[in-house]
Order: C-alpha cells, then structure tokens, then sequence
C-alpha cells in the first residue's frame, strides 16, 4: 500500500510505487474500461458520495423491501433453529449413512464464501493491487457475514448443542481436552481464528472512516455513536503511522488464514477414510473453490449495489474486469480438482473409489454432479470473452450459477460419498426436509439482514482510502495522507 | 366453633359481667348453657372424640381393620409366593446381582424354556434354558421379546363389560349366576374356545368342566395350527403323532416346503441339530484331517470335514431355502407333484416326464447312498398328502428311529382345529350356542374369512373372552377380563417333544389379571384358589411316588419334568397312504384356475397378529426382506414385471370373494406367478404401536386355502404409494468380498496340506500388509500380559438369519424403538443387524447370505480419531468405547465407521416417560439421551461383571496355597465359560462365538474363538483398510451335489440351475482380490 510511505516521507517525493501505480493508471486512462475510478472526482466528491448512502436520513424503498426479505428469512432460520434445539437433530434428513447433510455443506459452502473478503483485503493488498481499494470494506464485510452464517451449523449440527463448548480446551473438572487428532477440533481453532482476524481487520480498517462520519454527521447521537467507534481518531501523522503498521501486519497475519481455513475445513474430509473424502488433492482444490465461490459472490452483491447506489464511479467495469478473471483462474483450477479425482479414482482401481464415481456419474444425487459440472466448469468458461466479462448482468447471472454450483460441489462431496460407501447393506439415501430449507436459506436471509444492515449504517466502500486514489490519480503528491488532507477541507 | 379451646374462653368471657354490676344469678345457671355443658364434657377438641358414641367407635373400628388390612399391602410387586431360582438360591437378594429363574415361553401352544431375569424383583430379559430340549440355552426373538410384552402399557388393566370396567367380584357373580343357570341343562349351549393348549393342568381343568357339564363343548383354533402335519399323520399312519426330526443325525435333508429353521415349535432346538451338522472345523490347526469319522464330529475344539446336505423344494421364501444347497423354487401346489415324483424316484419309478427330473435322480440317488441318514421334512402348512408322501419316503430312506421319531401327539383335542371351529361357527349360526368362553386367541380377527366368524359370534347370548389384550374380538365380547402374561402367573406347558416344564412368575401381576387356570377353577367352583395352589396340586397327582417337594423343587429349579416327554410310538404306514391324486399328479394341480396362486404365511415377527403391539418385534427386519413395520404381498421380479409393479405399489388382491389392498414387495426367490401374502398386519382394535400397521391379510383367507389356492386376482392400482420401511434397500453384494462364501470342495483345498496354493490370499489368515500410518499392535507378551483381549468370532456358515439375536441385544441393551418413520428415515437403533445379501447377476442371484453385523472393535478404529471429544476410545482389552455422557454428537465417528455399525440418538428414541416401559430396562445399562451416539459394546456391562467376580475369586486366594490357587484357575474358567454377550447366548446355532483371544484355560487350551480365528476360512471383512477387527467371520461353505453343479438355485428349471453354476468362478474372483 502506498500511503504509508507518505507518512515516512513528509517531505512529499513521490514514492516509488505511488509512481508505478500512476504511470499505470495513466497508461489507462485512455481506455475507461481500465480505469478503477470514475473521472470527474475529487475528495470532496468521493467524501460525499460514500457518506451520503449512509448519513441520509432517507432510507431507500429498495432497501427497506430488501432488508423486509431478508428479515422474514432471519425468521424462518430463528423457527427453524428454535424447533431444531427443542425437538434434536432428528428435524432434518440426516441419517445412518448420511450422518452430515445440509449442514456440513452448508458451513463449507458459507465458509468459502468468506474467502473472498480476506483475498481481497490481506492479499491483494500485500500484492498492492489498487483496484482492490474500492471493493475490499464491502468484500470483508461480507466475510463476516458469511462467517457468521457459517458459524451457526457446526454448532447446532451436533447432537447436543448445549454441550458443543466442549470441543474447546479449557480447564475443566473432567480433567479432559479436546480430542486433537480429529479434524473437528482443527477447525474449531481455524474457524473461530479467521471470524476473529476478519473482525479485528474489518474494525481496524473502518476506524478512519468512522471518523469521516463521525465528523460529517449531523445529529448528536449519530455522531456520538460514531465517535465511540472511532476511538478517538484524530488523523494525526502518528495515527496514520501506527494505523499503516497495524494494518498491514494484520494482512500479514490474515494471509495465511486464507490458505489455512479451507484446508483445515477440507482435512474434515480428508482425513476419514471415506471414498469420495479420503483424497489428498483436498486442500489447495478447497482452498481454491473458496476463492472461486467468494470472488463469485462479491460480483453477486456488487453488481446489483453498484447500480442501486450509483456507485459506477468507484465500482468500475475494470472491477468486474478483474474479478470475473479471478472467478476464471480460481474456476479452472478447481475443474483441475474435479479432474484429478476422477483420474486418481480410476488410477487406483480401488473398487471402492470407481463405485463411488460411477455412484456420482450414474447413481441417484447424478443430476446434482451433472449440474455441479455444469455450474462450476462450463458456465465459467464464458468468461474468456471480455464482453462478458465486462457486461454486467451476465456476469451477475454467472456469479449466481457459480454460487449454486458450489453448493452442489458441497452437495456431491458430503451426501453421494457418505450415502453409498463400503458395505452395500448400509447404503442409504438423504432426503432434506423443510428443516434443512428452513436453516438454509434462513442462513442466507441473516446474511443479507446482515448486509443490509451494514449498507445503511456503515461506509461500504473505504472512504479514506477511495480519496487516496484520488490523490493519485490526479498525480498531485500530497504533502499530508489523503484522509488527513481531506478531512482539513471539511473542518474548514 | 371448630375449635372448642376457643369455645371454653368464650364462655368465660360470656360469664364475665360486661358491666360492674351484672352478675350472673346463680352458677347452675351458668353452668346450665350448651356451651358450657358442652365444652365441660369434651376431653378433646371436636372432631378428635367422636368415637365416645357407638356409630363412632364401629367407624373406629372400620378405620382400624381397614388400616391392618393395608398394611400388608405394600407397593412393590415382587411375587409373595415362593419360587425357587435357576441354580443359585436366593440366600438373599444381593442388590445389583440378578437371580434367573426356570420358566416356559408359550408360543402357539407350545413351550420354549427359558430362564428369566430378574432384578430386584423385575424381570427384565428372557434367556434359554439349556436344561430344556427345545432351547438348550437358545431362544428365538419371539421369546426375547416377550419380556417388552410384559410391560406393555396398553394391557387392559380390569375386567370390562361392553368396554365398561367392572371388578373382577362383579365379573365372577355374573359368571356364578350363568353357571348354575347352566347346571341345570348339563351345561347346554356352553361352549369353551382355546387356542392351542398343550397345558396338562389346563387340559385336565377343561376335562373336569366338560364332566361338570356334559353338553358344553370345547373347540380349539389358531390361525397358524398345524392341521396339515396332523392330517398327514393321520392319513400315513391312520393315528395322530408327533414327528420329531434327528437334525443332530441327518447327512441328507430335503425340506419339502418346510421352514424347520424358524416355523414351529422346534425350531430353536432344530437350528442347533442343524448347525451343528453343516458346522466345519480344522480344530485350530488351520489343516482338515484326512479322515474324521461322524463319531468325533462335535462342534468346538474337534476337527471335522462334513458337512451335511440340503435340498429344499419351497414356495414362499424360507430361511431353510437360503441355508439349502440346493433350491429348487416353485408354486405351492407344486410341491405335492414334486414329492410325488420323488416319491416314485425312490421307488424306482421313472419320472423322466417331471420338469425337474435331472434334480429329481441326482437328489434321490444322494438319499439312497445315504440311508439311514438321509431325512425328509414335510412343511409346516403344506397339504396332508405331502405330509404321508414325506413319511413314506422316511420311511423308504430307512430314516424311522433314526432320523425320525414318532411319539404320541403333545395336543391332546380329538379334532384338527379347522373342523374344530368350523362346527363352533356352524353351531353359533345354528342357535345352539348360548354362551361362548374365548379362552386366548383373536378368532374375530384371525378365523377365516368366508366362516364369518363375527356374525355368527353375535348370535350367542353371553360371550366372554379372556386374553392378553383388548382386541377385535373382545370388542365384540360381552365380558372381556385380562388374562395374565405369562411371567406374571403359573402355569405348565409341554414342549414339541412333550417334556413338561411348570412355569413359575416373575412378578406379581402388573394389573387385575387373572390366569386362565384361575378363571377355569371358578367355573369348576373353586373360587378363592391362587394359581399356584391349582398347578401344584395338579402335578401332586401327576409327580412321581416320593417327595413331592423335593420333585417340585427340582421341577422349578430345573426348568424341565424329568421324563416327560412323550413316548416313542412305533407306526405302520397304510397301504393306502400316499394314493396318487385323482388327476395327472406331475403337473400343477390348480392350473386350469386362472389368476396368479396366493401363498399365507404367517408373518416371522408380530406372527398370526397377536404380536401386534410389541414394538420390538414390529421393528425387527424380517430375516429375508429387510422389512420392518409392515406386512406385504411379495412377488417374483418377474410376476411383478408382468404386472408393473413396482416396490411400494399398491395392488388389490381379489380371493375367495373379498379383496384387500396391499403392498407390493418384490424378492428373488418368489415363485412365478405366486404372490405371497403375509398374515398380521392390519390390526384395529389394538394399542397405539400397532395401530395402522400393515394390512389385514385374513379379509382373504377362506377356509378352503388356508395357506394357499389358485385364482388370486391382482390389481394395481395406479398412482398408490405405499411406503415401506426396509432397514436394508440394497441386497446386491454389487462384487465385494464383505462376505464369502466357498464349497466344502474349495474349503478342503484351502485347508489342505501347506504347499498348495492358497485360495484365499494373505488377509484371510488374519495377516495384513504393514500400510498402516500407525504402529501394528505389539505383540501380546510385551504388554498385555494379564489383560483379557475380547474378539468375537461369527460362523456365517450356520447363521441361519433367524434373527433372535438382534432382539436379545435390543432387551439387553436398552435398545429404543424409534418407529416406522424413522426406519424409512434410515435411523434405526440395532446394534446388531443382519446383512442379507445376494450375490452374481440381478437377474437370478444366488443366495441370500446372512451377515450378522455389529461394532467390528477394530485395533486402529477409524472412529476414534474423529472423534473431537474423546468420546469414543479404546480399550486396554481391545474394545471400542463409547462414553456416552461425553458424546456430543458430531456424528463424525459413523460417517467414518466403514462397517456403519454406529447408531445416532437423532431424537429422543427412549422411552424416559411411560412408568411401566422404564421396569424392562437393564439396569446395567445407560439409557441414551438424544443427541449421543452408541453402538455394540460387545455387552461391556457383562465383562465388567464377569471381570468383578474373577478380581475377587483371584483377591481371595492372593496368599493360599498352590493347589488352591489351581482351584481358583479352573473356577475362572469356569466364569470365562459362562461369560456370554446377549447376541452369543440367544443364538441357537452357536453362531456367534466370544472370548478372550488370548486367554488360556488350566489345561493350557485356548478359547474357542480363538481357535475360530485359526480356522483357514477365518476372514475379517474390509481389512484392507487396516481397522484390524477384533470380530471375524467364518466363511460361508456350501455343500453341493457334484452331480448338480449349481450352489444354491433360485429358479424354478433345470436351465437355470446350469446357469447359477457358472457364477461360481465369478465368486472366487471376489474372494481372491
């Protein structure tokens, strides 16, 4: 990132990467495809625009209706969940073999979903990718929205929920610890890390816009809200230093959190001896199914919020550009996935692994596998044509047929391996109930209340950081960070 | 004024002067008030000296006898009468220790002898008797689940009329008044209705009535009778008898329709014969002697290379089928041409127009080279004449007295039990039947259809019934009174051979029930006589000449009458015995009927329907269909191509004038164009479990095809569903060695002297390939010195299916019922289930091969590595753990399980609320919470008991001397020898087999399973997944005649048998990889 080297160079030289990015920028700016800002903006423009969604007091009828949907679904999930505890685990469809349905898959499907914010904001910013700037609050948000989602199903998918405390180690009179061979308690470790990494990057990412709003909000309880979650920013050179500092060390820390969820979620799978679970290709092909399904999910949401708010400026087609491309990449790699396990299947000759794909190929869940190849390998492949790439309510469609493709890759992994595996008497079936929907898109419902709660009451995109590339892209070295500058315009 | 201390101030406060100058006049005038008077005589406060009086003090008296008299009432419901316990005397009850007492469980008349639990004064487990020659230490899951029957909550608890309760004081002057109404005409229109009653005391109280009155009469019916044996009987012999078979003896068996192994009385006790000739041992050399003679050929630690060999000619699938070498399928009405043939084949006859006339010689040239040995069993409901065909060809065979034996017949009613009801129904209709006295049985739901039996019941003035339940024909019963089980009463029975058992209760009856016998004696007016006191003075007259305590002690102790079982007769066949059929007897006789042939049969768990509220039972998978909940119409795959169907279609079967809708199951081995109806199901008038239950299959069952006839008509009927719960869908061995099976021929190679190849590779001599992430198990002598190592061994090879086992671990092991809904779910709770698979093309499969399958107790358990909170782990003796109060249940363990042996609390499947329901639990065992997981234990709660008692002989004799230490040894083994999981001690064919694997015994022999696993066709199923199982199986081995090829053929010609023969190599295939 490139404001930190303003705070270490006060003098104003232009740093060298802030160079590169602006000869890269120039480069473009012929072409407003490439451009990952609007022309026309300065910091008062970008200020504006970002805190009006939010500072308003208008709430937008689109809004409401969205957040009245997404409301109703929390409440199927509440119901749902509240007859789940009173009555067992029994409400759903899960069984003797299947022991894991809905969800399992539910929870890695969620939990992939949450890559994307975390790629976006530790990732691409250690790799200084600027286009990151003006999706990386909304991505991460989304991250702990979708982690939350995530979070519900290990918890209440055990047996005796009330007693799910147990898997973490703490000192306790029974004078016993978790069980650290099992992939279970892994990911107990690996989950509750990331939802609290996400966080704390998500909090300490929004304290300087917490500021912004809290100086441009009018009514005193608005801006006392905002004071307190500002912690007292002031945007002194020493706050931007340490702000700098702690920022990137949390992308530090964050980064390998990225590789290390999905894996770990992915070893539940690969450590059991199950055909169909027990394959070593798991981990990077989770890991980069996740990426595939959150950057998937992020043109879900951006697409259609882009166009509600007016946010063409900030959200550019190069935006979608990119995104899509990583959707690509990501998608190819896990066709690779999908590859190497039928291979090594068959390679092996193991008559329980050629059961098992021939059980996906042709057994009774082969229209989810055929729909799931459909989804995740074919429909991606539009996205080789910049057109498509750059019109946005294909790219929605395709987002959406990634989305559910995922699903189903969980669907197939979880359900088809479990249902038919070594003796034929204990083959059985899975069949959702309404309990199943009901948690389901209830998990959906309380990611979107969730998210919409967000929009109406917190900066979705980073303000700061958006009049920083402003800054560069007008080419005007600043002489103090660009928030700090901004907001002298304001106070004056 | 109810409170006369507050009374007497009043008083004074009255008398003192409310003004300085009021005084009272005199003090008789004061004194003279009521109250004053009152509270003058009153010692006590009011209320507490009303006894003063004489209506008071006869109240006083009334409360004080009332208060002795209940006084010796007391809550708890242990018998007050003495019994005596099964070997160890009850010096004392040691809390915790349960006491076995001898009793019999009556099925269709007939007793099964088994010792019941008992915990503090419940009974909470049924077990064999081994002192009784029908169980010899085995039962069947009827018997195992008796014990839920008990505690049924939905007995009924007092007398009723017309479904009003009434007291049993009240039933019996109802009952006097009809009496002696009756005295007067002899007894004239009174008529007594049983079922099945081979009871010396109740046969000579029934006796003594009919002496009482002259002109009443008695009947007998039950729905599954064996009239056919009878009239066969009959007709070969011209006398009733009792046919014993010798399956300890027979080499050679052909079952002629039969299902000895679970139909009928015997079949425990035949199981075990049976096994015992089919079982194959190397002796633990892993080598086959060259000669074994049939003298030394015991089961256990003696090698023997034989094994005998059977042929079954069956309808309706049986399990005797499946345990046949070689089956020959066809209709019902075939069987009787068949035995003809076979008939004439021993005789010399040609029979070359018989469609199975290649079988027919093979089979018969295998009889006569093995006479003597050789036996033929007719069916239990096949007709009369095939009954006298098979007792002539024993009788060709040389089998009389050797492999038969005839004695005198154990029931004792003059008419078979068709005609018997037959005339009841005609009498009823007649108007000759005044008042009927059902004693047992549900005639109203179970007589056949065209008798009408309900019409013809409503004619008769006084109808009374007295049985377990509240059913169809108690509703339609004037006077119903509760009938007591049979662990709650005395009673005596004899079993198939005729041995007597005196049956002793458990407990005290559990509600106002009463015991036929007691009902009987009121008739005969002996009023106020207990139960006890009318069997032993009964057998008074019938024991022996000596002492009558020390023959009763010994009779209760025992479990078994000495000596009485019925005499051998010796019999003459008739000339005219097995007189060919009028028309051409070779082909089908009902084929010019048109429509399909319908085949009843009796449904092998709730039976003939008087099961119908055991949930136990109605959540048993039935042995060859995997089904549970229901009873159906079973079809051929191709039947049921012809007509479209499908499994779970709805199809109107039209017979005999009634239609009735069913649901359709289809199952190789169903004979073409034959349609297999169970009986059962369909109950109404019954408690909730089996409510809406299957279908009413007697709506079609006339009396002229009681088990079965031509001219079924079969509609589907579209767009009906019907939905089964069948606990195992999918019965191919889809290629997988999961279970093997072998002829004796290929075994003999495989066991043969070293330096020939192996048939079987590496993994089935328990060795495996070192692939494993974690180190082998060291070797016993590093570490497990002085530790029991349990492993279990499961012989497939006499694993008859017959499924007593998966209910004895339910009742051990608090197994709960979860229901129909949730079987279909896939989420039954068995512990131990029974894997039924076929093997080779879809088409025409072979087999099905039964696999009991439980918890594996594997050395490297895939379950406990996942398992995030420790609440599955192993053993220092080898056994899979589970904690269940530390489960909470991510279900990890049994997605990871290969053998899906692990079984989820999804709801709250225990029963924690019905009173009566928590008496049957084990106390020594948990009752599961929702939400935790279980699975086998390998009956962990035994070991621990087993273990106590050797830790505390061993603590005893820490400082005595070397011989009494010797002592000690030999009484451990002892306690190792009794040591038995539930599953082991109810098998009746000694298929299962537990022990410590590396115990050795005084004389320095090991257990026999451990020599089990030495056997050369000892394998583990899915080793290669290195779990090392502690639970092994012995290979399947089929005995097949070499002049026929096939394994085991399902199809009904001569062609397909060729066919299945060239399946064989694809099998060894499988047991190669």
């Amino acid at each position: 990132m490139a404001s930190h080297d303003h705070n270490l160079n006060p003098t104003g030289a232009p740093p060298v990467a802030s160079r590169e990015v602006l000869d890269f920028n120039a480069e473009r700016a012929a072409d407003p495809t490439k451009q990952i800002l609007g022309p026309g903006h300065d910091y008062h423009s970008v200020t504006e625009k970002i805190s009006e969604i939010v500072l308003t007091k208008h709430t937008g009828r689109g809004w409401i209706i969205g957040f009245g949907i997404s409301l109703v679904l929390m409440l199927v999930l509440m119901y749902s969940l509240a007859v789940l505890l009173v009555v067992g685990v029994g409400v759903w469809g899960v069984n003797v073999p299947v022991a894991w349905g809905f969800a399992i898959v539910n929870f890695v499907w969620w939990i992939g979903i949450g890559h994307a914010g975390t790629l976006i904001s530790a990732i691409l910013l250690l790799l200084r990718q600027q286009w990151r700037t003006s999706i990386n609050r909304f991505a991460e948000a989304m991250t702990l929205f979708a982690v939350a989602a995530a979070g519900i199903f290990p918890l209440v998918h055990v047996g005796r929920p009330w007693l799910a405390y147990w898997l973490f180690p703490y000192p306790n009179t029974m004078g016993l610890w978790p069980q650290f061979r099992s992939p279970l308690v892994w990911d107990v470790f690996a989950v509750s890390t990331y939802g609290t990494i996400s966080l704390v990057f998500w909090y300490v990412g929004l304290i300087p816009d917490f500021a912004t709003m809290r100086d441009r909000a009018a009514r005193p309880v608005v801006k006392m809200i905002y004071g307190a979650l500002s912690m007292g920013w002031r945007g002194s050179a020493l706050h931007w230093h340490r702000y700098e500092t702690a920022y990137l060390l949390l992308a530090g820390l964050a980064t390998p959190l990225v590789i290390s969820v999905h894996t770990v979620v992915s070893l539940d799978f690969a450590v059991s001896v199950v055909p169909g679970w027990h394959v070593t290709i798991f981990p990077p092909y989770f890991v980069a199914g996740a990426i595939f399904s959150g950057f998937a999910m992020v043109l879900t949401l951006t697409i259609p919020l882009r166009k509600a708010y007016g946010l063409e400026d900030f959200i550019t087609t190069r935006h979608l550009d990119n995104m899509a491309k990583i959707v690509l990449a990501t998608g190819l790699i896990v066709a690779y996935g999908y590859i190497m396990e039928i291979y090594m299947g068959f390679y092996s000759t193991n008559q329980y692994e050629v059961a098992m794909l021939m059980n996906r190929f042709k057994g009774p869940y082969a229209l989810a596998y055929a729909a799931l190849i459909l989804c995740n390998i074919l429909t991606p492949q539009l996205l080789w044509f910049q057109t498509i790439r750059q019109w946005p309510l294909v790219l929605f469609i395709i987002s959406i047929v990634v989305n559910v493709g995922m699903w189903l890759e969980r669907f197939v992994i979880v359900v088809t391996s479990l249902h038919r595996d070594y003796l034929p008497s204990s083959w059985g079936m899975f069949y959702p109930t309404i309990y199943d929907w009901g948690v389901y898109v209830g998990s959906i419902g309380l990611f979107f209340c969730l998210l919409f709660l967000f929009i109406r009451v917190l900066p979705m995109i980073s303000v700061f950081e958006m009049r920083e590339l402003v800054s560069r892209q007008k080419g005007k070295p600043q002489t103090s960070p660009a928030g700090q500058a901004s907001r002298m315009e304001e106070v004056t | 004024m109810s409170c006369p201390s507050k009374h007497v101030e009043a008083k004074e406060d009255a008398a003192l002067p409310a003004t300085g100058r009021e005084f009272w006049r005199s003090l008789d005038e004061l004194s003279q008030t009521p109250q004053f008077q009152e509270a003058l005589h009153r010692e006590y406060p009011r209320g507490a000296s009303e006894w003063m009086d004489d209506v008071s003090r006869r109240n006083f008296l009334k409360l004080m006898s009332a208060s002795l008299a209940l006084a010796g009432v007391y809550g708890c419901a242990r018998p007050e009468e003495y019994i005596v316990p099964y070997v160890v005397p009850p010096e004392d009850q040691i809390p915790g220790k349960p006491l076995f007492y001898a009793t019999a469980f009556p099925m269709g008349g007939y007793g099964l002898g088994v010792l019941a639990e008992q915990h503090m004064g419940r009974p909470t487990k049924i077990e064999g008797n081994p002192d009784h020659p029908a169980s010899l230490g085995a039962t069947d899951a009827h018997a195992q689940a008796s014990i839920l029957s008990l505690y049924d909550p939905e007995h009924p608890e007092t007398p009723k009329e017309a479904g009003e309760i009434r007291t049993w004081t009240r039933f019996f002057e109802v009952l006097r008044k009809e009496l002696d109404a009756k005295q007067q005409t002899g007894g004239a229109g009174l008529r007594i209705l049983t079922e099945t009653v081979t009871s010396p005391t109740l046969i000579s109280q029934i006796q003594a009535l009919l002496k009482q009155f002259p002109e009443a009469r008695w009947h007998h019916y039950e729905p599954a009778c064996f009239d056919g044996a009878r009239a066969g009987a009959v007709q070969a012999f011209g006398r009733p008898v009792n046919t014993i078979y010798r399956f300890d003896l027979a080499e050679r068996i052909l079952s002629l329709d039969s299902d000895f192994l679970l139909l009928g009385p015997a079949s425990v006790r035949y199981n075990r014969d049976y096994a015992n000739q089919r079982r194959v041992r190397t002796g633990g050399t892993g080598i086959l002697p060259v000669v074994s003679s049939p003298q030394e050929q015991k089961h256990g630690q003696d090698a023997r290379a034989t094994m005998s060999r059977t042929y079954a000619a069956q309808s309706a699938p049986t399990i005797t089928g499946t345990m046949a070498d070689h089956r020959l399928t066809m209709a019902a009405d075939e069987v009787e041409p068949f035995a003809r043939a076979v008939l004439a084949q021993v005789n010399g006859q040609s029979v070359l127009d018989h469609p199975h006339a290649s079988f027919i010689q093979a089979m018969v040239a295998d009889l006569l080279e093995h006479k003597g040995r050789s036996l033929v069993v007719a069916g239990e409901y096949t007709s009369p004449a095939v009954h006298a065909i098979a007792h002539a060809l024993n009788g060709a065979l040389g089998a009389v007295g050797e492999t038969v034996v005839y004695t005198e017949p154990v029931e004792v009613h003059p008419d078979a039990q068709l005609d018997s009801l037959k005339s009841l129904v005609n009498d009823m209709n007649g108007g000759s039947v005044d008042m009927l006295l059902v004693l047992g049985g549900n005639p109203i739901f179970a007589a056949p259809a065209d008798l009408k039996f309900r019409e013809a019941y409503e004619k008769v003035r006084l109808r009374i019934q007295q049985s377990l339940y509240y059913d169809e024909t108690s509703f339609h019963t004037h006077w119903h009174v509760p009938e007591s089980h049979y662990l709650e009463t005395w009673s005596d029975i004899r079993a198939f051979d005729g041995t007597m058992t005196i049956m002793q209760p458990l407990i005290q009856p559990l509600h106002q029930s009463r015991s036929q016998h007691e009902l009987l004696a009121f008739m005969l007016g002996f009023p106020d006589v207990s139960a006890r006191e009318i069997i032993r003075e009964a057998w008074r007259s019938r024991a022996p000449q000596g002492d009558f305590e020390a023959f009763w002690m010994r009779a209760l102790e025992k479990g078994v009458v000495e000596g009485s079982a019925a005499p051998v007769v010796s019999v003459t066949l008739q000339p005219n015995a097995v007189a060919p059929a009028a028309q051409n007897d070779l082909s089908p006789a009902g084929a010019a009927v048109s429509g399909y042939e319908v085949i009843f049969r009796p449904d092998p768990a709730v039976w003939d329907g008087r099961f119908a509220n055991n949930g136990w039972l109605h959540e048993l998978p039935r042995p060859l269909t995997k089904l549970t909940w229901d009873n159906v119409a079973i079809f051929s795959p191709g039947t049921a191509r012809e007509l479209e169907l499908e499994n779970e279609n709805v199809v109107e079967l039209a017979y005999a004038g009634a239609t009735v809708e069913a649901p359709v199951w289809i199952m190789p081995g169903q004979p073409e164009k034959s349609v297999t109806v169970l009986l059962g199901g369909g109950r109404t008038v019954v408690g909730a479990v089996g409510k809406g239950v299957g279908f009413n299959a007697y709506l079609i069952r006339p009396s002229s095809a009681m088990w079965h006839g031509r001219g079924l008509g079969v509609k589907k009927l579209e767009g009906r569903h019907y939905p089964l719960a069948c606990t195992q869908p999918h019965q191919m061995l889809e290629g997988r060695d999961h279970l093997r099976v072998h002829t004796l021929e290929e075994f003999k190679h495989i066991a043969g002297p070293p330096e020939e190849d192996p048939l079987v590779p590496e993994p089935a001599h328990g060795k495996t390939v070192h692939l494993s992430f974690y180190p082998d198990r060291p070797e016993p002598d590093e570490w497990l010195i002085g530790t029991h190592q349990w492993g279990m061994a499961i012989d497939q090879n006499v694993c008859t299916g017959c499924s007593a086992c998966v209910i004895a671990c339910q009742a051990e092991n608090n197994i709960p019922v979860v229901g129909k809904d949730q079987v279909i779910k896939g989420r039954e709770m068995h512990w131990l289930r029974i894997d039924t698979y076929y093997r080779g093309e879809a088409g025409a499969p072979e087999g099905p091969y039964f696999q009991p399958m439980l918890c594996q107790h594997c050395e490297k358990a895939p379950c406990e590595v996942v398992c995030p909170v420790e609440a599955t782990s192993h053993s220092i003796e080898g056994i899979n753990e589970m904690t269940y109060n530390r489960c909470i249940g991510t279900r990890y363990c049994s997605n990871n399980c290969p053998y899906k042996v692990r079984r989820f609390n999804f709801l709250q499947y225990a029963d924690i609320k019905t009173p009566t329901l928590q008496l049957v639990h084990n106390p020594d065992v948990t009752v599961r919470q929702r939400g935790v997981m279980e699975k086998c234990t390998y009956c962990i709660q035994r070991i621990n008991s087993t273990r106590r008692e050797i830790k505390i002989l061993r603590g005893d004799a820490v400082d005595a001397p070397a011989e009494v230490q010797d002592d000690v040894k030999l009484l451990v083994d002892r306690l190792m020898d009794r040591l038995q999981t539930a599953c082991q001690q109810a098998c009746p064919t000694e298929a299962i087999v537990f022990g410590d694997i590396v115990y050795e015994y005084a004389n320095g022999h090991n257990m026999t399973v451990t020599q089990l696993k030495t056997e050369p066709h000892n394998y583990g199923v899915l080793t290669e997944l290195n779990t090392n199982p502690r639970t092994t199986y012995l290979a399947r081995l089929a005995n097949p005649n070499p002049a026929l090829g096939g394994l085991n053929d399902t199809s009904a010609d001569d062609a397909s048998v060729e066919d299945t023969s060239a399946e064989k190599p694809t099998a060894h295939d499988a047991a190669r990889e």
